[in-house]
């Protein structure tokens, strides 16, 4: 396992990210808010880059008490989207949000002052 | 010596180029050493409304060429044409479908050639067979005139601008089938120019194959040696699938529904015992349609054989003698499933590979490369053997991956 470097802090803003070749590992480092993500750039689905589409909100059913329908809006939760076919990703977790139980690789960020680092 | 590589990418969303965009595809190629062996692309898709002007300045009908020429100048527009509700990027999450108009390409090359050239490069892909998108739709026009007029000039266009300049790219042209008589003349006149490889009838329409009106038109392409074949798409103005509200609802039933249709009447009415040298092929339906229809229509067929007396075996056999695009191949959890259908219609030699590209859910060779139950002998007859016997192709890869 290796430190990579990724980018300084000042330069990942809120809602950006890096992809890192890192040896064999191809890594998306998604910075949301202070909180660094890293997953494997390869979609579970058929090898696509899972880490460089849209990032968007989770969508929603909104479902009244008396259960009827009343239309669709975004949740607060952020998905990553594989721009090949559409899988989507928990930004959290790495999770496939078709089925929970496939995951992205994850990887560990570190902070080093202002130089952050993906280890792989 | 393969290296370790380290490299930091920011993501731009103002520039795309396919090579890039396919570039995992492009590792896998290597991996499984597609430069070795032929891979025939049977189904894929180019933009045609991005040269309407080129496209509508080969109709031959003055009226229709100059109402249509026109109908362009309004923002891009063209108010000859119909369409469908289907927002099929997925609200702009599928992003080549927006960016794939930042890909330079040479200007010395139509852009439809070089574009489709690049993406079959970084595939693997020795040939494809090129199809439009939105004529997909083009059996639901009001207006026949238009279909015929439409097909007459797109077939012509087609023929002179990309595959008279292009080898790696084939087509089976499109029949203004609502016409019977200019489907006929449509077969006639293209039947032998160069790079045209079969005649495709778009799915959602409503007139029935079996019709007496289209006899003659069969029994030129089995004369000729050129297969028919059936695209799917959806038509969300369809009765039945009004009720679905979503897209990905229209899109499941939709695109197996009207070719189980055609197919039913197909076989229902003896067309294999009247044309049996006729090649049938059978696109963009995936396979679970096939494997599920061969099933339900033998098991009534054995009760009701007065409703069918032209067929001398059961349905099923008829349809294992036809030809499959595979994609989009429906790969369920459990394999052995999948085996069972490859096994139902004879996939070893009637499956033919396809990737739907560039449209939403494309499918690369991959999905039948890594297949766990396929000799490497039948991965190769599906990804390129079958259709290059079918097609007349020359088995020789030609392929340049990056």
């Amino acid at each position: 396992m290796a430190e990579w470097f990724v980018a300084k802090a000042s330069d990942l803003p809120d809602g950006d990210r890096r992809i890192v070749t890192a040896g064999r590992h191809e890594i998306g480092v998604f910075r949301a808010g202070d909180a660094y993500y890293a997953y494997s750039n390869t979609c579970l689905h058929s090898g696509g880059p899972a880490c460089e589409g849209l990032l968007i909100n989770r969508v929603v059913d909104v479902i009244a008490p008396d259960r009827t329908y009343q239309g669709q809006t975004f949740a607060d939760d952020l998905h990553f989207v594989c721009p090949w076919h559409g899988y989507e990703y928990d930004l959290k977790t790495g999770e496939c949000v078709g089925d929970r139980k496939l995951k992205l690789r994850k990887y560990e960020v570190v902070q080093r002052g202002e130089d952050i680092y993906v280890i792989a | 010596m393969d290296m370790p590589r380290s490299e930091v990418r920011k993501l731009r969303f103002d520039e795309y180029s396919a090579t890039k965009h396919l570039e995992h595809a492009t590792r896998q190629a290597h991996a499984r050493n597609y430069q070795d062996f032929l891979i025939v692309d049977v189904d894929s898709h180019h933009y045609e409304n991005e040269s309407y002007k080129e496209v509508f300045s080969y109709i031959d009908n003055p009226v229709i060429r100059r109402a249509a020429i026109e109908s362009t100048k309004r923002g891009g527009r063209s108010s000859m044409m119909n369409s469908q509700v289907g927002y099929q990027d997925l609200g702009g999450r599928i992003t080549r479908h927006e960016l794939r108009k930042y890909e330079k390409v040479p200007s010395d090359v139509h852009r439809d050639i070089a574009m489709t050239k690049t993406w079959m490069d970084a595939m693997g892909v020795d040939y494809t067979c090129l199809f439009p998108t939105p004529m997909l739709f083009l059996g639901l026009h009001p207006q026949i005139e238009i279909e015929v007029a439409m097909a007459q000039g797109y077939n012509r266009w087609l023929c002179e601008r990309i595959l008279a300049a292009e080898p790696r790219l084939v087509s089976m042209l499109y029949l203004p089938f609502n016409d019977p008589e200019a489907a006929y003349r449509t077969v006639k006149e293209f039947g032998e120019r160069k790079g045209v490889v079969g005649f495709m009838v778009t799915s959602p329409r409503y007139k029935p194959v079996h019709d007496n009106a289209y006899v003659k038109t069969y029994a030129l392409l089995e004369e000729m040696g050129k297969p028919i074949s059936f695209h799917a798409a959806y038509n969300w103005n369809d009765q039945s699938l009004q009720m679905t509200n979503r897209f990905i609802s229209v899109h499941a039933l939709g695109f197996m529904w009207f070719n189980m249709v055609h197919m039913t009447n197909w076989v229902i009415n003896g067309l294999p015992e009247r044309f049996p040298k006729l090649k049938v092929m059978w696109i963009e339906s995936g396979l679970t349609w096939a494997y599920s229809l061969m099933q339900r229509l033998d098991h009534s067929y054995m009760m009701r054989t007065s409703d069918c007396p032209s067929l001398k075996r059961r349905p099923s056999e008829y349809m294992r003698e036809m030809y499959y695009s595979t994609q989009p191949m429906e790969v369920p959890e459990d394999p052995s499933i999948l085996e069972a259908t490859f096994k139902m219609i004879n996939a070893e030699t009637q499956l033919c590979w396809s990737s739907d590209y560039p449209h939403w859910d494309f499918d690369l060779p991959s999905v039948i490369y890594d297949l766990p139950f396929l000799s490497e002998k039948a991965k190769r007859n599906i990804l390129g053997g079958n259709a290059g016997r079918l097609l007349g192709l020359d088995p020789t890869p030609v392929k340049k991956l990056p």
